[in-house]
C-alpha cells in the first residue's frame, strides 16, 4: 500500500521510483488494553532497500498506523533504545539495512525475548536494569581521592577495552536461553558491564563484583552458546568477557 | 500464540477482541521468574563453581571411561553376543575393571545428576515444584549410586 501525499496525486503515476522495491513488514502488534493475544500483522511498503528497518518503522508509524509503538532515540546505534528481533535474530532497527535481510520475504519484527512485553515493540527493561546495577558498574575505588586525574598504561586500558563499548540494548541477554527460562540470570549484559570494571586496573571493587557473579544465578549459569556474541551490535566479544570472569574466578581460588 | 496475519488495509486491533477495553485491560504476560528486586543475599561459597570445574574435568575422564566400556562390551571379539553373567564374573575378577567401573559409576551419576540439576534449575518455574524435582533427582541418584557400590564390591560369581 502506498500513501497519496500533496506533491504526488495520483498514487499509481510515482515516477522514477524504480529504486523503490516492495517490502512486507511482519510485524508482532500487542496492546494489553485491547486484546490479551499478540498478532502479526503484515504491512507491505514501497521502500528504497538501502534504507533502514527502523526508517521502514517510521513509515508505517508515521504514514499507516499511529498506534504502533517502539523505542528508538539517537537513531545512529548510540543509545541501545531499538533492540528488536529482526527475522529471529537481535539486532538495533537502526543499524539493520533492509536489503541486507533478504527483503523478497515478509521481515519479521518482533519485541526482544524474556522480557514482559508492554505494547507492540516494547519491553519492560526494568528487569535487565536490576541486574546492571547489582553488579555496581561504577568505579570503586579506596583512600584519598586524588588531585588528578587516575592515569593508567594504555595496556592496561586495552584489557577491558571491548566491554566499554556496551551501549546497554539488551540484544544479548534477550537472545540467552538461559535468561529466557530464568530471569533471575544475570545475563550476559550485566556480566559485559562488571567485567569492564573487574580488569580495570584504577577500580578496586573486582572482589565484590567476582563475589556478585560467583553466586548462583552468576556466570556459572552461562553454557557458552554464543548467542550474545552473534547477537551484540557492537561486535562485543560477549562470550570471551564471560569466560574471563569465570577464569578470574576459578584462578582467585586455585 | 495467534500467527495469523492480515493486510494492511483492516489494521484494526479493535475489531478482534472487543472483550476488552481501557476499563477492563487485557493481563499483561510476565515471563516466567522475573528478575526480583534485589539480588538473592551472598552465600559465599564456590559451591557453583566446583560444580562447573566438575562437569568439565569428569566429563574428560567419562570419554576414556565410557568409550573404553562401550568398545569392551560392543565391539571386541563377538561384541554384545557374549555378554552374559560368566562375562561379568570374569571382568570383576580383576581389580582394575572393578575400579574402572566403580570409577565410570560414581564419576557418570553425579555429572548426571549435576546436569539434571542444571535443567531443572533452569526450566522449573515453581519453588516447590523445582525442590521436589531435585529430591526426586538425589534420591534417585543416591539409591544409584550405593546400589552399584554395593554390588560391585559384594559381587559373589558362585550365586546361583
Ligand atoms: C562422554 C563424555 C562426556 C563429556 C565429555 C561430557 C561433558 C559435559 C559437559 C562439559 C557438560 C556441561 C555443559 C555446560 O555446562 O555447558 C555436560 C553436561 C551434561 N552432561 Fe555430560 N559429558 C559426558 C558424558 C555424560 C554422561 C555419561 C551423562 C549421563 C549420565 C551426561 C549427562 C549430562 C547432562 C544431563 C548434562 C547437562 C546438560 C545441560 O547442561 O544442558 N554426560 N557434559
Ligand atoms: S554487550 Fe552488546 S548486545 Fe549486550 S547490551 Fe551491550 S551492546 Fe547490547
Ligand atoms: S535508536 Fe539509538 S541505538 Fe538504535
Amino acid at each position: 500500500m502506498s500513501t497519496a501525499t500533496v506533491e504526488t496525486p495520483p498514487q499509481d503515476a510515482v515516477p522514477a521510483a524504480s529504486h523503490l522495491i516492495t517490502v512486507t513488514f511482519r510485524l508482532r502488534r500487542f496492546n494489553p488494553e485491547v486484546s490479551a493475544e499478540a498478532a502479526w500483522v503484515d504491512y507491505p511498503l514501497e521502500i528504497d532497500p538501502k534504507e533502514r528497518v527502523l526508517d521502514a518503522l517510521h513509515k508505517i508509524k508515521w504514514e499507516i498506523d499511529g498506534t504502533l509503538t517502539f523505542r528508538r532515540s539517537c537513531a545512529h546505534g548510540i543509545c541501545g533504545s531499538d533492540a528488536m528481533r529482526i527475522n529471529g535474530r537481535n539486532r538495533l532497527a537502526c543499524k539493520t539495512l533492509i536489503k541486507d535481510i533478504n527483503p523478497e520475504k515478509p521481515i519479521t519484527v518482533e519485541p526482544i525475548k524474556g522480557l514482559a512485553v508492554l505494547k507492540d515493540l516494547v519491553v519492560d527493561m526494568e528487569p535487565f536494569f536490576q541486574a546492571y546495577r547489582d553488579v555496581m558498574p561504577f568505579l570503586i575505588t579506596t583512600g584519598n581521592e586524588p588531585t588528578r586525574e587516575r592515569l593508567q598504561s594504555p595496556e592496561d586500558r586495552e584489557r577491558f577495552d571491548d566491554t566499554t563499548k556496551c551501549i546497554l540494548c539488551a540484544a544479548c541477554t534477550t537472545s540467552c536461553p538461559v535468561f529466557w527460562n530464568d530471569g533471575q540470570y544475570f545475563g550476559p549484559a550485566a556480566i559485559v558491564n562488571a567485567h569492564r570494571f573487574i580488569f580495570d586496573s584504577r577500580d578496586e571493587g573486582g572482589e565484590q563484583r567476582l563475589e556478585i557473579l560467583n553466586e548462583k544465578d552468576g556466570v556459572w549459569r552461562c553454557r557458552t552458546t554464543f548467542n550474545c556474541t552473534d547477537a551484540c551490535p557492537r561486535g562485543i566479544e560477549v562470550t570471551k568477557a564471560i569466560q574471563e570472569v569465570k577464569r578470574a574466578l576459578i584462578t582467585r581460588r586455585f | 500464540m495467534s500467527t495469523e496475519t492480515s493486510p494492511t488495509s483492516s489494521v484494526e486491533m479493535t475489531s478482534s477482541s472487543a472483550a476488552h477495553s481501557p476499563d477492563n485491560p487485557a493481563p499483561v504476560i510476565q515471563p516466567p521468574r522475573a528478575r526480583t528486586g534485589r539480588a538473592p543475599r551472598s552465600t559465599r561459597t564456590n559451591f557453583e563453581m566446583y560444580g562447573w570445574l566438575f562437569m568439565r574435568l569428569s566429563g574428560i575422564v567419562l570419554v576414556v571411561l565410557v568409550l573404553g566400556h562401550l568398545v569392551i562390551q560392543l565391539v571386541l571379539d563377538g561384541g554384545v553376543s557374549r555378554i552374559g553373567f560368566a562375562f561379568v564374573a570374569g571382568r570383576w575378577a580383576s581389580p582394575f575393571w572393578q575400579f574402572w567401573d566403580l570409577l565410570m559409576l560414581w564419576l557418570a551419576m553425579l555429572h548426571g545428576a549435576n546436569g539434571m540439576r542444571t535443567i531443572i534449575n533452569d526450566y522449573s518455574e515453581r519453588d516447590n515444584t523445582r525442590f521436589w524435582l531435585k529430591m526426586v533427582l538425589y534420591t534417585a541418584t543416591v539409591f544409584t549410586v550405593l546400589l552399584g557400590t554395593l554390588v560391585i564390591f559384594t559381587f559373589d560369581p558362585n550365586i546361583r
